[in-house]
């Protein structure tokens, strides 16, 4: 039994939890070829396709597409057995490229491992991409000058003001918005990183495990709210295609930016049940002042086993405190000793 | 004449409340089913809300000056007539201390104030909606304030890895009855901003009943041998937000209890 590792972000210090028991994904081999046994999509009561369970979406495939791999999409089932191999035997903090390693990679590293139960034999990835983001490019598209521009006088606002009160910390520090818990939903550095979805008539309830971030998305057809109201985690709203739940959300806020947008992000994810054990998740993200065109990226979800334990970030948060009171501690010093 | 009209009607209310203390049932409100879920089970899908003040007060309370004089009317404490069945919270007196200061101290010691966790009850009589998901396995609650949330287990009870803010749910159904109990909570919620508080001795059964299309009745009977002599009840009507396209927003209020909580640790300005 291995522990399921945490959290690798600074935010870790705040966390109101004991390291809990663990739950290893129940089963990552149902895509080989020899586990094609018949499988039908279950359905709710009410007639839907049911997604429910608890789902992790630890996966070794890296974001973006290394640069040595070209447009090469797709693993070979021996490449990928020997990427695996390698990342299993390697030790800890060893780079593998093609292999995205979460707590392994070496710039990752603050906590021993064996404390966290982090098990590297473990590892795993849940499909044949080369990286989540899909197509020829496999990387996130360039960045445009104004939304560069946009970043920068962001920074700028902050510089050298860093440590005056909580406002100039991050959201992550702050508990306000944890980078696992941003949406579109990716894989964090851990190995749980667990989503509950409980749905209802009507409704689709996604709990992410981390900082108990939970949308609850109507999938009655209804619009979006009025475009003044902006919410950190935006307005998400659902509806059927086929097998597919497709959620649309918009109104994001200035300040909630995923990976440098602006609050004219607007996400679109699908959610598709592959077989018992498997959920396809795909998002587009399309922000047309950050990049010239939309992109697109697939994830595989793991079924795995509960509890999904309560996070409770600000609750527990000295982070704060501690980094506000030690900026003023040296404030101090650093006037008495220049009197 | 004063005196003529005076007897009739105390004459007339006498003999009405006679009346309906005689007919059976009259008491009770009559029983009503619920529409089902597709699997048969009451429906208690929806967005629900308290609409009283017991997050001010548990126990009866006349209206009063609010903690901040420059807010005026704005934040002064609403009236209200208590949901505590008997009225009486029988603390031990050894609690009685506790529950004063908490009181005196309100603004400062509310983990409200703070935007904590709110624990079970209190997340469900917080002056914002919640919304419950119900599943055949699990029944989920998610609650505006602060992005609270449980999961409610329906299968077979099991047991908490671990203390929590929220506490752990095992439901069952008896008949129109959602039936929650719930553990393994933390210490350092409270029930009100009157400081009403418990131990990590807590014990909470909810009962969650359908009274009508568009309304609930909670009742929830509290268990703390640490800090109360018996255990005692409190029960209210939840009701249905029935506006069209009623939903849940983000009430993430880290960022407006940042300067109660920080803000003496913040840069003094040099000027």
């Amino acid at each position: 039994m291995s522990r399921r590792f945490l959290a690798l972000t600074a935010a870790l210090a705040a966390v109101i939890l004991i390291a809990p028991l663990a739950q290893s994904p129940a089963a990552g081999q149902a895509t080989t070829a020899s586990a094609a046994k018949a499988w039908t999509l279950p359905h709710t009561p009410d007639g839907k396709p049911d997604l429910q369970g608890i789902w992790s979406d630890n996966t070794l495939t890296p974001f973006e597409r290394p640069k040595s791999l070209g447009s090469k999409e797709f693993y070979t089932d021996q490449e990928l057995a020997e990427l695996t191999r390698r990342v299993r035997e390697g030790r800890q903090g060893e780079q593998v490229e093609g292999a995205e390693l979460g707590a392994a990679n070496p710039q990752a590293i603050r906590y021993d491992l064996e404390v966290y139960g982090f098990d590297r034999t473990k590892l795993r990835y849940t499909s044949k991409r080369t990286s989540l983001i899909v197509g020829p490019e496999g990387v996130v598209p360039p960045m445009l000058p104004q939304a560069r521009e946009r970043n920068a006088a962001m920074a700028a606002k902050v510089k050298g003001h860093e440590f005056d009160g909580p406002e100039q910390r991050s959201l992550s520090e702050r508990c306000i918005l944890l980078n696992q818990i941003r949406i579109p939903m990716t894989p964090a550095a851990n190995e749980g990183n667990l989503l509950q979805i409980v749905q209802g008539p009507g409704y689709v309830s996604l709990l992410h495990e981390i900082d108990h971030s939970t949308r609850v998305i109507p999938t009655d057809g209804r619009p979006h709210v009025p475009q003044n109201i902006r919410l950190w985690q935006g307005d998400s709203v659902g509806h059927w295609e086929g097998n597919t739940l497709v959620v649309d959300t918009t109104n994001f806020t200035s300040l909630s930016a995923y990976r440098g947008s602006s609050d004219k992000l607007h996400l679109v994810e699908r959610f598709t049940r592959a077989a018992d054990d498997t959920m396809t998740y795909q998002f587009t993200v399309d922000d047309p002042t950050t990049w010239a065109k939309p992109w697109t990226a697939e994830i595989p979800w793991t079924k795995t086993k509960g509890p999904v334990y309560e996070w409770a970030c600000h609750e527990g948060n000295t982070m704060i405190s501690t980094i506000l009171h030690g900026a003023r501690v040296e404030e101090e010093a650093a006037q008495k000793k220049g009197k | 004449m004063r005196s003529w009209l005076s007897d009739s009607v105390i004459a007339g209310v006498t003999a009405a409340v006679l009346l309906l203390a005689a007919m059976p049932g009259a008491a009770q409100a009559p029983a009503y089913r619920a529409p089902r879920t597709a699997d048969g089970k009451p429906n208690l899908n929806g967005i629900w809300q308290a609409l009283n003040t017991a997050d001010w007060d548990l126990q009866g309370h006349a209206a009063a000056k609010g903690p901040v004089p420059l807010l005026g009317a704005v934040f002064a404490v609403p009236p209200g007539l208590g949901v505590v069945d008997g009225e009486e919270i029988p603390y031990l007196p050894a609690a009685v201390a506790k529950k004063k200061a908490n009181q005196a101290n309100w603004t400062m010691l509310d983990p409200e104030a703070k935007c904590y966790l709110p624990g079970v009850p209190r997340a469900t009589y917080l002056p914002y909606p919640f919304q419950i998901v119900q599943s055949q396995q699990n029944i989920l609650i998610s609650y505006e304030y602060a992005g609270a949330v449980r999961v409610i287990n329906m299968g077979a009870p099991t047991k908490a890895p671990g203390d929590s803010w929220m506490g752990w749910s095992n439901g069952r159904w008896e008949g129109e009855t959602l039936v929650v109990d719930v553990t393994s909570l933390m210490e350092d919620t409270w029930f009100d901003r009157a400081g009403n508080f418990h131990s990590d001795a807590l014990h909470v059964v909810e009962r969650y009943t359908p009274r009508s299309a568009d309304t609930l009745n909670y009742e929830a009977t509290i268990e703390d041998p640490k800090v109360f002599s018996r255990p005692w009840k409190i029960s209210m009507p939840l009701y249905r937000h029935v506006e069209k396209d009623a939903k849940l927003l983000e009430y993430k209020c880290v960022e407006f209890a940042e300067e109660l909580l920080y803000g003496s640790l913040r840069k003094k300005s040099s000027n």
